[in-house]
């Protein structure tokens, strides 16, 4: 190396370093995220089964497929309302919370800390739990409605169909609303105190105060929580999984779980593909048209 | 308002939070409650809310026939995986907020291989995996975490670094230090914080865990998670190794919020402020 490159190279330096920093991210993100995901429409064109594993192109067969399966689309149906009736039970409880602990309480910390804990834990065991609590016979909540209702309660909540989704819903909300409480919480402290003040001098209903003042400021943050856990929602494996597996028949079958029976249980492979990718597909969609709304409303 | 009416208000609200702890905490402790009772308590009824005393037997009978070894198989793969996740997530983030690699695009691609759903490339990995032998081992679960964490790590510490004023490297740089010296002795002491924080939400994931596990581990490395759906039968459960097992997975996590709540609260509302 010659001084009189010295400037020259400190630049070259410079741009290999920044790629030299990213690159270990990019390749393990490329391996184990593009590659699967690319092999994944691969395989959705092929016809991959326990008994065949037929490598040629079989063009759209398992797409057009799709549109027979009628158990995929209750599959769908299943988690569309599960997540329309959760996410916003989450939101307003979590905003309820919220409101509970915005002022000054004694010993927040500790009620923070108890009431975070069901969101860090493995939601099959938030399933394992909940699947205790509802057990039919040794378990506590049919105890404490026939202390209500004055005489035994057997209420089958992991087979009766009208209560197996309440039962499920009932787990997901327990360990998913204090994570839409936190998020709440630290949007909600953070709206201007001096305009709430001045409100409150002009006299504005609580109600006027929180659609002009409050709503407004909290709705770029409680536009994201609402996005994450829609996503995940939309995605639920595990707590169904823990609770039912997907029965009493396919009465609570997911789309991910029916992914997984396809692709697991059946060895339907490529079918399993098609299925795979058209839930990415509507995954996408949906969050091109929320970032969309989002960009509107800035 | 008058004091009276100030206080009654307190009083209301401290019962509301008891019992919204109440709920929050009981199903939880029914697990606990369920891990110490004797066969005869779990099976009775009407169900015994407290178990007469604390009987280890359950745990013992855990470390005895080895399914607590899923407990340390978690351990090991979401400690590791958290420790390579942060490295590169964090010099990766540190390229795109200081040199912009790759512009806006290279980091919404990044973050949005988080979007996807586990279920819908596990098949293609679990291929990939055969391929490589490396399906029932460590290294496939800590890669498979590694990756799956690295989109969350890179947008976080992204959100902190680009808190950090741009004078403190530059006089820095200018004090002669290299790039790399920059970034381990100014940077990285910087965001120490928001490492922590971040670095406890990727153990985390992973720790919890179940649907890779479940593809990508035959017997040698099952997680804890997927040990304790083993238990769960189609006539009946084995209750007591499903408390037991579930409380040696929930008490790190227990541990964790005693210890950590500032960081776990800063990161969950981090993740949705700077998202």
């Amino acid at each position: 190396m010659t001084t009189s490159n010295s400037f020259a190279d400190k630049l070259d330096q410079e741009r290999w370093f920044k790629y030299f920093l990213i690159a270990p991210a990019v390749f393990i993100i490329l391996l184990i995220g593009l590659y699967p995901f690319v092999k994944l429409i691969v395989v959705s064109f092929q016809n991959i089964t326990m008994f065949d594993d037929e490598l040629s192109y079989q063009g759209f067969i398992h797409y057009e497929r799709l549109f027979e399966d009628d158990r995929l689309w209750e599959s769908i149906l299943h988690t569309v309302i599960f997540t329309i009736v959760a996410l916003p039970i989450e939101l307003f409880l979590g905003f309820l919370l919220a409101l509970l602990f915005l002022e000054r309480i004694p010993y927040k910390q500790v009620f923070v800390g108890i009431i975070l804990l069901p969101t860090v834990i493995s939601p099959i065991v938030a399933g394992a739990t909940w699947r205790l609590m509802f057990d039919q016979r040794f378990g506590p909540i049919n105890q404490v409605i026939a202390w209500f209702a004055g005489h035994e309660v057997k209420l089958l909540w992991n087979i009766e169909p009208i209560l197996v989704w309440p039962a499920i819903m009932v787990a997901e909300v327990w360990q998913w609303t204090p994570f839409m409480f936190l998020i709440l919480l630290a949007a909600l402290s953070n709206v201007d105190k001096e305009q709430l003040e001045a409100a409150q001098i002009d006299g504005a209903s609580w109600w006027m105060t929180f659609r002009k003042i409050v709503l407004p400021a909290i709705m770029p943050v409680m536009f994201i929580a609402l996005l994450i856990r829609g996503l995940d929602l939309f995605r639920v494996f595990d707590v169904v999984w823990t609770m039912t597996k997907g029965g009493p028949g396919t009465m609570t079958e997911t789309v991910s779980i029916y992914a997984y029976h396809m692709a697991f249980r059946e060895f339907d492979v490529s079918y399993s593909a098609a299925i795979a990718f058209l839930i990415i597909l509507i995954l996408t969609v949906i969050v091109i048209a929320a970032l969309r709304r989002m960009e509107v409303s800035r | 308002m008058n004091k009276w009416d100030q206080g009654a208000r307190l009083w209301a609200r401290v019962f509301c939070a008891v019992l919204v702890a109440l709920f929050f905490a009981f199903p939880i402790y029914w697990l606990g409650a369920i891990s110490f009772k004797t066969a005869d308590e779990i099976f009775a009824y009407p169900p015994v809310w407290v178990p007469a005393s604390f009987d280890f037997q359950h745990y013992f009978s855990l470390f005895k026939d080895g399914a607590a070894w899923s407990v340390w198989n978690s351990l090991v793969t979401a400690s590791i995986s958290t420790l390579i996740a942060m490295f590169f997530g964090t010099i990766a983030a540190y390229s795109l907020v200081r040199y912009k690699t790759g512009g806006n695009h290279l980091a919404i691609w990044i973050i949005s291989q988080r979007m996807i759903p586990p279920i819908c490339v596990v098949f293609p990995v679990f291929l990939l995996f055969v391929a490589w032998d490396i399906v029932d081992t460590y290294y496939g679960l800590i890669i498979l975490y590694t990756a799956f964490n690295l989109p969350y790590v890179i947008w976080m510490m992204r959100g902190y670094i680009q808190e950090i004023p741009l004078e403190l490297e530059q006089s820095a740089l200018v004090d002669g230090l290299s790039r790399w010296a920059v970034l381990w002795k100014v940077v990285m002491p910087m965001v120490k914080a928001g490492l922590f924080a971040t670095a406890v939400f990727t153990f985390i994931f992973a720790w919890n865990d179940f649907l890779f596990a479940l593809i990508l581990s035959r017997s040698d490395v099952v997680t804890f998670p997927v040990k304790v759906t083993g238990y769960f039968g189609a006539q009946s459960s084995l209750w007591s190794k499903v408390g037991a097992l579930s409380m040696l997975g929930v008490l790190p996590m227990i541990f964790v919020v005693g210890t950590m709540q500032r960081f776990i609260v800063r990161g969950i509302s981090m993740g949705a402020v700077k998202g």
